[in-house]
């Protein structure tokens, strides 16, 4: 081997040699920022909670069922009073009966949103007419995570003939039109809801036994398809078999692995439904097929407005802007589940 | 075509009969199962029509043969007569009712499924700028606005207060608003699912070769990437169409226009059990069709797709 | 002046997660004619810097600082519309699976002309022959038949040869193959990598060739570059690196491959603990965490490169420690006897 020429050796440099001892683990395990493994649920809800957007939708969807479900309770006027001293008046206006008791020292409690025509305090009745349609979406989403997941996990789970009898009748509902049948059905059960003998029933008027009855029949089609998607792919996992293999039964295993599985589809596809449900409440209302008289829907406080239009449009406003902020709040915030939820993480 | 297209093209054929069969069953059966009798009304029919009716369906048969003769008549294209508007047959009602709905309706469509085509485009190519930031915050809020609501609104501000418009849907110009009101909730889906898909597609490793091969951007949505951006929005043109068609029923109702929908509602009001049954029928048919139709061009677009 | 110069090379992913630093201050040169190897484990920023070079970078990445000049003209900075001349043309790329990365729904010869038609002056019919030419060149037989079939009707291995025919249709100065064996079976590896060598020798390009496989770099490459998050660790020539590798992390890679002189009972010795995460990268050495050698100065500050051989340098501080560094390049040693 030939002489090695002296190299230039960088150590030349001021280093303290201290530093050329070696690392210990822990020093080395300060530097790596150790993702902890969470369970995907809490990094979901992790991302969820990191999403402005969707908690503020959140809070607001709080928020207004909140004032939905309390607030009727201690406000001053109720939605069926009438009085036709106070007829249409403006928000914030006062009648002149209701001015002289202003005057006289009484503290008479404004009219938020105004009056309608028949005198009866908006504000109050749109109130009402947002718990109507909270109740509906979320009886709906109840209907149809319960009917969903069931028909889809029997479905997933067997297989083979039953999946495939299943799906076929899942693939006619789903191709049927559901609003005509919906419509169909108020109409029809119209007068055999308002002269019904349940007041629970005559009370929630012949749109939204339709609702129901439509969604029970119909709606839950999706979902099914989405569970059973999932459950076909869990099927496979070795988990399941490992499962299967200690004589577990259909239904434990179903229960314990595939549904915490699918909680992720399932939340996000009720959360799109409720939405989908409201528009089809107040669109049945505004139809005059909804909650009957004197119970307040927003659809048929829009309708109402209608006849009054150019004189008094904040009647209109004030509805069609819940009904916007509702649906608004639960499409971003379903957006915001789908993408917390989602690990593709996409757009 | 070939073989396996013909057999999907007939298998989508009779299940699409197969509904449309099932909807004529369901709105029979329903509408029998009134417990008031289907002629009792406030109004008073004619007995002349009644006695007409009465003989023509046979309503002291059994409901099955009631069923069936209804059937066998829708297939001649007889849909009984109205006993809303004495004198007039039903089909005769939907025909004149439909001319108009049809136009609407289809403008709407068409607007619709184009313009969310070229917006949702736009947003995936201009991808987290102003446009796509302002595209996306205008769809998601025309997205939570039913038809009515915005129909209600458009008749308010443009008709009413700013007078731009006609309110009467019979009047010059007086079906710009409804167009518009039926066309913008389809059109904000349609661009939010083109933009979704238009960002799945550009993703796509053969576009990242075909940009490394040095084509230009506008080749690149053009030439390859817009056939198969749009499967999503095919798919939604059924769906579409449903929400078109039962959203008419509404903005007609708004606007005044002599369409099939006011002819449904008011139908309902005026309790004409038969023009119910045939408008609600038509409507369906309308529907299942459109959705054999995007099921076939579905197809067509992407022949790899395994029919299942 | 090197047919191409990467100076300093810096690129981010701005996801909404935070900055992921996929380069970190890479440089290296392409001579004319040469074949370089640029090895790494996945998330080595590799293929980013293949990206980079031709700004085909997908949102949200960004080169965020740094140079890269092609016959010294610098990249960074053109417009798209500039950039395209160069892409497919000057330099060219091929991916690493060839189902995905061609068009399924048009033929290959369409896209084979397309490439052509683009750069070149050819009308239809010649840019016809010309990919006709190119596929034969590259291999597959009876290209007048195949040039109307659809990429699903090709087997894998004919696939990345039509990738490769698409990229070489114009000529390009430089080929960048991103892990172009990795999808194949071992079989066809080694013909389209001997492939990939025969064309380069036959049109004189340089080749960049980027993969995680050892055996494919001393099949085929002079120079090897050794990346580590986003870092070069060592480089050298192949020779150099295989037999004398001296970064720790190169070390490491060496004693995981399996060797076929190795003694049975010869443990392979994986490297232990998880890749880096790059968003959130430690001041010092980014391999220190991992490394069985790691001291205290390697995770506070990044070792410079020096020269350890005549051929190769390294930035490791166990390396400065043994004494083994030279801040000038050393002499070449004689031949051993």
């Amino acid at each position: 081997m030939s002489e090695k020429k002296k190299l230039k050796n960088p150590l030349s440099l001021q280093i303290d040699p201290e530093l050329f001892r070696e690392a210990s683990e822990d020093e080395k395990k300060q530097q790596v920022t150790m993702r902890e493994s969470i369970s995907f649920m809490k990094d979901a809800l992790r991302r969820l909670r990191k999403n402005k957007i969707a908690m503020i939708s959140l809070i607001t969807i709080v928020l207004i069922a909140l004032i939905a479900f309390i607030v009727p309770t201690f406000y001053p006027y109720t939605y069926t009073k009438q009085d036709v001293t106070a007829q249409n008046l403006a928000p914030f206006q006062y009648s002149q009966k209701e001015q002289m008791k202003i005057d006289k020292g009484f503290s008479v409690f404004p009219h938020i949103m105004g009056t309608d025509s028949l005198g009866r305090d908006y504000a109050i009745r749109v109130i009402y007419g947002t718990r109507i349609s909270l109740l509906v979406g979320i009886f709906s989403a109840l209907i149809v995570i319960v009917i969903g997941i069931i028909y889809g996990s029997i479905s997933g789970y067997f297989g083979g003939k039953v999946d495939m009898v299943m799906m076929r009748i899942v693939d006619i509902i789903y191709s049927l039109p559901d609003v005509l049948i919906v419509i169909l059905l108020s109409v029809a059960i119209k007068d055999w809801v308002s002269t019904s003998q349940s007041q629970l029933i005559a009370r929630l008027g012949a749109g939204m036994v339709s609702i129901f009855i439509v969604f029970g029949l119909l709606y839950w089609v999706s979902m099914a398809r989405q569970v059973r998607g999932q459950i076909l792919s869990i099927k496979e996992q070795e988990y399941v078999l490992a499962s299967k293999a200690i004589g577990a039964s259909p239904a434990r295993i179903i229960r314990k692995h595939m549904i915490p599985n699918c909680v992720s589809v399932i939340i996000i596809i009720a959360a799109m439904q409720i939405p989908s449900a409201i528009f089809t409440e107040s669109f049945l209302s505004f139809l005059g097929l909804g909650v009957s008289v004197p119970m307040p829907s927003l659809g048929s406080l829009a309708s109402d407005a209608r006849t009054a239009l150019r004189s008094y449009p904040y009647q209109l406003v004030f509805p069609a802007l819940a009904i916007f902020l509702i649906v608004l709040s639960f499409n971003l915030l379903g957006n915001g589940l789908r993408d917390a939820f989602d690990p593709k993480l996409r757009n | 075509m070939n073989a396996k297209f013909l057999r999907y093209l007939v298998k989508r054929l009779l299940m699409a009969l197969l509904t449309i069969f099932l909807v004529i069953a369901i709105t029979f059966f329903v509408m029998h199962a009134i417990p008031a009798s289907p002629f009792s009304s406030e109004k008073a029919k004619s007995d002349a029509v009644i006695a007409a009716l009465e003989a023509k369906y046979g309503f002291d048969k059994p409901v099955i043969v009631q069923f069936f003769n209804y059937l066998g008549n829708i297939l001649k294209g007889d849909f009984g007569l109205s006993t809303g508007w004495v004198g007039n047959t039903v089909s005769e009602l939907i025909m004149g009712g439909f001319s108009y709905s049809a136009r609407i309706g289809f403008t709407a469509a068409i607007i619709a499924i184009v313009f969310g085509i070229i917006l949702g485009s736009i947003a995936a190519l201009r991808r987290d700028k102003l446009v796509d930031k302002i595209i996306q915050v205008v769809t998601t809020a025309l997205v939570s606005m039913p038809s009515f609501v915005m129909a209600t609104l458009l008749l308010l501000v443009f008709a009413l207060q700013l007078g731009w418009l006609p309110s009467l849907g019979n009047q010059p110009g007086g079906l710009i608003l409804p167009v518009i009101s039926l066309t913008l909730y389809p059109m904000a889906y349609v661009t939010r699912l083109q933009r979704s898909s238009m960002l799945d597609v550009l993703g796509q490793d053969y576009i990242r070769t075909a940009r490394a091969k040095g084509v230009h951007n506008s080749k690149l949505i053009f030439k390859h990437a817009l056939k198969n951006t749009l499967t999503p929005v095919i798919t939604y043109a059924g769906p579409m169409m449903a929400y078109i068609l039962t959203g008419s029923m509404v903005v007609e109702n708004i606007f005044s226009v002599p369409g099939l929908g006011r002819l449904f509602t008011n139908s309902m009001l005026r309790t004409d059990y038969m023009m119910i049954m045939g408008v609600t029928i038509f409507l369906a048919t309308m529907i299942i069709l459109m959705n054999f139709l995007s099921d076939i061009l579905y197809k067509v677009i992407d022949p790899r797709i395994d029919l299942g | 002046m090197s047919l191409l110069e990467v100076k300093d090379l810096h690129t981010s992913f701005f996801t909404s997660a935070g900055e992921v630093k996929a380069v970190n201050g890479l440089s290296f040169n392409l001579e004319k004619g040469k074949v370089l190897g640029i090895v790494g484990e996945s998330g080595s920023g590799k293929s980013v810097t293949a990206y980079s070079i031709l700004q085909i970078l997908t949102h949200p990445g960004r080169i965020v600082s740094g140079s890269i000049r092609f016959r010294d003209e610098e990249l960074v900075g053109k417009t798209d519309a500039e950039m395209r001349e160069i892409r497919g043309n000057k330099i060219s790329i091929i991916f690493q699976d060839p189902m995905t990365s061609l068009n399924p729904t048009f033929t290959i010869g369409n896209q084979l002309e397309e490439a052509i038609l683009l750069h070149t002056n050819r009308n239809k019919k010649e840019a016809e022959e010309r990919a006709i030419e190119m596929l034969r060149l590259v291999g597959i037989s009876e290209p007048e038949k195949r040039i109307k079939q659809y990429a699903f009707e090709l087997s894998g291995g004919m696939r990345q040869r039509v990738m490769i025919a698409m990229a070489l249709a114009c000529e390009p100065d430089i080929l960048i193959a991103d892990e172009p064996t990795t999808a194949l079976d071992v079989t066809i590896q080694a013909q389209i990598l001997e492939l990939i060598l025969d064309l380069q020798k036959k049109m004189g390009m340089a080749v960049i060739m980027i993969t995680h496989d050892m055996g494919v770099i001393a099949q085929i490459c002079d120079e090897v570059i050794v990346m580590y998050a986003g870092s070069v660790c060592e480089r050298g020539t192949a020779d150099a690196i295989f037999y004398h590798p001296c970064h720790e992390y190169t070390k490491g890679l060496m004693r995981s491959i399996p060797d076929m002189n190795d003694d049975d009972k010869k443990r392979l010795v994986p490297i232990s603990g998880t890749p880096i995460d790059l968003l959130h990268m430690p001041p010092g050495c980014p391999f220190a965490p991992r490394c069985d050698r790691a001291m205290k100065i390697c995770l506070k500050e990044k070792a410079k490169e020096y020269w350890v051989g005549h051929d190769q340098l390294s930035a490791c501080w166990q390396n400065i420690k043994d004494g083994i560094c030279s801040t000038e390049r050393p002499e070449k040693e004689e031949e051993e006897a």
